[in-house]
């Protein structure tokens, strides 16, 4: 059995105090009440609930955490922030720990979430908005289902001409500078 | 007249061409104009919150920068391009944070005050619901209504962009918003409860996991109906297309047939201002939302629609 004091993560915990470094949020307070996880619309997906990744962070179980599916497929719907009587803002932890994640190249539980994640930024990098066509090109390729949604989502969309077949460009030398340095941040 | 800075993100000039055309016919109605910000970029949406945090404040940082430089309020019609940029705009008030974003979009110096207040708590975002919500907006809106959209039943889905996180948005109500509803009960539509109002549609999950999208929305349909509602009404491109889009692949999955049209909340102001479903641009839904308005009628306007959106080209 572990204890916890507040503001005095057990040693080796580095995962805790990382977490509160970056993102200024303690998950230290969570009593495992399990309201983020009662109101997570997404839950019965996950392999471990919201809750059991604040319980495993308590924990350190730093690989747990970082290999689970739940941080790729938290939606971010924020609905745990607002119910934690703790005010932990468990939302924004998903969102701390998927940078973490990225940066210390975990393979991902939900590849193709991350892929999807990666091909949109792909668009926005190189033309500065969203080239839906390209994402859905890529993401059917990359995950080897080149039919997926295309019939019953995409041909509709194209017929009612809410596909752009060309691209947009936007953004510039700014967009450049702002990409460069994600690639020094991670 | 109010003028804002129009931010249309990638959505209302794509997927939801149709929330871009309506918001703007019913702007001309009510005397606001909308001139869009050049050469505007995407705001990362979830893509880049969820995978750096540098992406998710400097994307819409750099729009809130050419937004400053107009000197007019924002208006971000699209829920996710609002949303990012009020969590950018909270965030950069961290001088740390700030100053990497500001080095980063270097003409931002110009635009910083002598008050050294940062010109990203300068500009004034809103979404579509809070720029319809003033008094004197809301009257000239029941003063619009020539057609009422008489024994509608509607229930107003307003997701969780537009309401969550409560101490950045600002919403209302954080469980029971009525924006939304008090809107539309202007327009005459019978506004139904339901439990559902800022429950999630699985946002971005519908490009690499279709099958949560495809559950949530069963989900999110089966409760609108259970009230007796005829329509589902948003203003969030990314829930009108998890509802409107997938009601097909939703059939042929859990083979339950919902045939419930989502409207955005300006194409229903459009239908009582008066303006026909085709110049609406309602046939771009891929659930039928055009039979619904037949069944009461909508009489053909014969006054020449005027669009009051242009390219802000300075």
């Amino acid at each position: 059995m572990v204890t916890f004091k507040a503001d005095q993560p057990i040693a080796g915990n580095a995962l805790l105090s990382r977490i509160r470094d970056r993102s200024g949020v303690r998950v230290h307070d969570c009593y495992q009440c399990g309201k983020c996880s009662a109101g997570c619309p997404v839950a019965q997906f996950m392999d471990l609930m919201p809750r059991q990744i604040m319980r495993a962070i308590q924990l350190g179980q730093t690989d747990l955490v970082l290999r689970s599916s739940t941080i790729w497929l938290c939606a971010s719907c924020h609905t745990c922030s607002v119910r934690c009587p703790m005010e932990i803002d468990v939302a924004r932890v998903m969102d701390c720990l998927r940078h973490i994640a990225r940066a210390e190249r975990i393979p991902p539980a939900e590849k193709n979430i991350v892929l999807s994640h990666e091909l949109f930024l792909e668009s926005v990098k190189r033309l500065g908005r969203l080239y839906e066509v390209g994402l859905v090109a890529g993401l059917n390729l990359g995950t080897l289902k080149p039919f997926a949604n295309v019939s019953d989502v995409g041909l509709p969309l194209f017929v009612r001409g809410k596909l752009n077949l060309l691209p947009t460009r936007a953004g510039g030398v700014d967009l450049k500078r702002i990409f460069a340095e994600k690639k020094r941040d991670r | 007249m109010q003028t804002y800075s129009y931010y249309p993100g990638c959505s209302l000039h794509g997927t939801a061409k149709e929330y871009d055309r309506s918001l703007n016919l019913v702007a001309g109605k009510l005397g606001f104009e909308l001139r869009e910000i050049a050469d505007w970029n995407c705001c990362g949406a979830t893509a880049a919150h969820s995978t750096n945090e540098l992406l998710g404040l400097a994307l819409p940082a750099r729009n809130l920068m050419l937004a400053a430089t107009d000197g007019r309020p924002v208006l971000a019609p699209c829920a996710m391009c609002y949303n990012r940029m009020k969590v950018a705009q909270h965030e950069l008030q961290d001088s740390s944070k700030r100053q990497v974003v500001e080095r980063l979009l270097g003409r931002s110096e110009k635009l910083i005050s002598e008050k050294k207040v940062s010109w990203s708590e300068q500009v004034s975002v809103v979404s579509l619901l809070q720029a319809l919500a003033g008094d004197g907006i809301q009257a000239a809106i029941k003063e619009a209504v020539l057609k009422p959209l008489k024994g509608l039943k509607v229930v107003c889905y307003y997701g969780c962009l537009l309401v969550r996180p409560p101490e950045i948005i600002q919403p209302d109500n954080l469980e029971n918003p009525q924006t939304m509803d008090r809107l539309v009960a202007l327009l005459g539509a019978e506004v139904l409860d339901w439990p559902f109002k800022t429950e999630c549609c699985g946002g971005s999950l519908a490009l690499a996991r279709t099958d949560i999208v495809l559950a949530l929305g069963r989900r999110l349909l089966g409760m609108a109906r259970d009230v007796g509602a005829d329509c589902i009404v948003t203003a969030c491109p990314m829930c009108h297309s998890n509802l409107d889009t997938r009601q097909g692949q939703i059939k042929a999955k859990f083979g339950e047939s919902f045939d419930m049209p989502i409207f955005y909340v300006t194409e229903l102001m459009g239908l009582a201002f008066g303006f026909t479903p085709k110049e609406l641009l309602l046939d771009k839904h891929l659930t039928d939302a055009i039979k619904i308005v037949k069944r009461d009628d909508c009489p053909e306007r014969s006054e020449g629609s005027r669009v009051t959106h242009h390219e802000n080209k300075d």
